[in-house]
């Protein structure tokens, strides 16, 4: 009798074998999609641009001084909306950078327990608000107050939602720079009281210069938030295309652009329907470009303790 | 040492500690920038709002005339919206979580995987949008429907589960699975019965968070081409005949609150800001909600756990 319950166990475990492979490919699909993901979105990018380059030559795209894809006479000058872009996105770091570097030294260096308990999830809870209330409240509150201070400030601006948006970043900039900072060891904060510095010496000379690259990767996410942020500005700062440098004037941004294409009825495959791709596209590399710094950066001044 | 060295000292300790003051008063005052901005918002928001907040308002139809608009479409399709974003970014997410942290081999495939879940984590969200616009809406041929909405949403939090997962499976001690071996447990027995109950809670918290992200998202949302006057519902999922339910509502065309409320801002006339407000007091309150239960589940969970 040994022979076959031997068999059989033998035959359970080839069956509990092969359940388990087939539960473990499962898995690795589920974890492919995000490469599946991040090739689709490459693919469904690039294909749609491919078709516009071939109708509009690289280089009027790149120095073309007027974007308007929809009218008979089209120009497709992407600076229009990189301009929009960058001025909103250089009003939010602005914002978003000293105050959210001053909160992350004070949670880490300076507060008392308590109060850093609190603020972190209060922090959190700021970034989490949903975009289209802050563009709402970028519109409704903070334009008026504006108006008060500069009278000819347009309804639609820049400037008003830039701001918003620095405030909508501080969360992303103070809690990575925090963890940063709160990762530099004791030793190096006791070695500087030692030597007789104050607190903010210490912050400032010792554990920030420890944390550069954690808090490069801070300012870096902040960027690429304020890059690819939309809802703010497609309520706030108007989605007119202009060329301009000038934060009180409404003006389009990459993102706003796609929007404002998507809220119309554009035929599938049409010039116009091409255009919120390539606008897709510029985005896209924009973020890898940061990324790819940010990478470097971090690489640089990463510190091993 | 004689009495003016000493007079010197003590003058650049307390020049330090002044500027010590200085730097603790700053930091707090930027702290409340961001406190004020939040109350100076929720506040607005609930004045403007608060005369249009009636039981009408979530059972009304978007209407022309702004005093008897309401949000019920709009709750509807976020409910809907948000159960099909749930459906698939949480198993699909767990999963990856689970094989990257107790199956994956290292090597190169998993540094992909790896690499690709970070950098999702980074774009942009209307590039989902343009992404769900070419491969859900177009070349699947899904349509501008429930299910396209849901599936893009799911992709753009997916990265968040999938890191949710992974925290809280880490946190389980090497000694659970040694012992769970030793009793002669399969590995997928070992996630099964230890590594998915011991993470649950902290995988819940990280699925709450993506779901709050996910309610609130309106771009990738417009860029599908969802329509912002549906003054219907879609379908009932349920029916008087067996099977008793149906998937007919994953194709209907819908609205979500975020998009309500940016169509209702963008007119010009005071009314609808009023109904602007009123939809963003409630859409605050939503996102609020998740978060703050996430917040306390965090808490709860650091506070229980004792390996």
């Amino acid at each position: 009798m040994i022979p076959a319950t031997t068999s059989a166990r033998l035959k359970k475990r080839r069956t509990r074998h092969l359940r388990e492979r087939v539960i473990e490919g499962v898995l690795f699909l589920a974890a492919s999609i995000s490469v599946f993901t991040t090739v689709a979105i490459v693919y469904i990018l690039v294909k749609e641009s491919v078709v516009f380059f071939q109708q509009v030559p690289l280089k009027d795209f790149l120095f073309d001084t007027q974007w308007t894809p929809l009218f008979d006479d089209a120009h497709f000058g992407i600076v229009v909306l990189l301009s929009g872009t960058v001025v909103s996105s250089v009003v939010a770091l602005c914002v978003a950078i000293p105050l959210g570097t001053i909160i992350a030294i004070y949670l880490s260096e300076f507060a008392p327990f308590a109060l850093r308990e609190l603020a972190k999830p209060f922090l959190e809870l700021l970034g989490g608000v949903p975009t289209i209330i802050y563009g709402y409240f970028a519109l409704i509150f903070v334009t008026p107050l504006l108006q008060k201070i500069y009278p000819d400030l347009p309804g639609f601006n820049l400037l008003s939602a830039g701001l918003v948006m620095g405030i909508m970043i501080i969360p992303y900039v103070s809690s990575l720079s925090e963890d940063a900072m709160r990762a530099v060891p004791m030793s190096l904060r006791e070695g500087s009281y030692a030597m007789g510095a104050t607190r903010l010496q210490t912050a400032l000379k010792v554990v920030m210069p420890a944390a550069t690259s954690g808090i490069a990767s801070a300012y870096i996410l902040g960027i690429s938030r304020a890059v690819g942020e939309t809802m703010i500005l497609a309520v706030a700062a108007g989605m007119q295309p202009n060329l301009t440098w000038n934060p009180l004037e409404p003006a389009a941004t990459v993102t706003t652009y796609i929007v404002q294409v998507a809220l119309g009825d554009l035929p599938h495959g049409s010039i116009g329907y091409q255009t919120i791709f390539v606008a897709g596209l510029s985005l896209m590399l924009m973020t890898l470009m940061l990324n790819i710094v940010g990478h470097i950066l971090r690489k640089k001044y990463r510190e091993a303790y | 040492m004689d009495l003016r060295d000493i007079q010197s000292i003590r003058a650049v300790i307390a020049r330090g500690k002044r500027w010590d003051v200085i730097f603790s008063l700053l930091g707090l005052l930027a702290l409340m920038t961001g406190v004020l901005t939040f109350v100076a918002l929720f506040a607005d928001m609930t004045i403007q709002g608060a005369p249009r907040l009636s039981l009408d308002f979530f059972t009304n139809f978007p209407s022309r005339r702004a005093g008897e608009a309401g949000i019920l479409s709009a709750w509807v399709g976020t409910t809907l919206v948000m159960l099909t974003t749930a459906m698939a970014a949480v198993p699909l997410g767990v999963a990856a979580g689970v094989y990257l942290e107790e199956y994956a081999p290292k090597n190169w495939v998993t540094d992909v995987i790896e690499i690709n879940v970070t950098n999702l984590a980074g774009v942009p969200s209307i590039v989902y949008g343009l992404l769900a616009l070419g491969l859900f809406v177009y070349q699947f041929g899904l349509g501008q429907s429930i299910l396209s909405a849901g599936l893009t949403l799911a992709l753009l939090i997916l990265p968040i589960v999938i890191v949710a997962t992974r925290e809280s499976i880490r946190a389980i001690p090497q000694v659970i699975r040694e012992g769970a071996y030793a009793l002669g447990a399969t590995p997928w027995q070992t996630v099964r019965d230890h590594i998915l109950p011991y993470s649950s809670a902290g995988i819940l918290t990280g699925v709450i968070i993506g779901m709050a992200r996910a309610i609130g998202e309106t771009a990738p949302i417009i860029t599908i081409g969802a329509l912002t006057f549906i003054a219907f519902l879609p379908p009932a999922p349920y029916q008087e005949t067996l099977p008793f339910f149906n998937f007919d509502w994953l194709m209907a065309p819908f609205t979500v609150m975020p998009i309500q409320m940016f169509n209702w801002t963008s007119r010009p006339e005071a009314a609808f800001q009023a109904n602007a407000a009123a939809a963003g007091f409630v859409l605050v309150l939503m996102t609020l909600a998740m978060n703050g239960l996430a917040i306390f589940l965090r808490y709860r969970l650091r506070r229980n756990i004792k390996w």
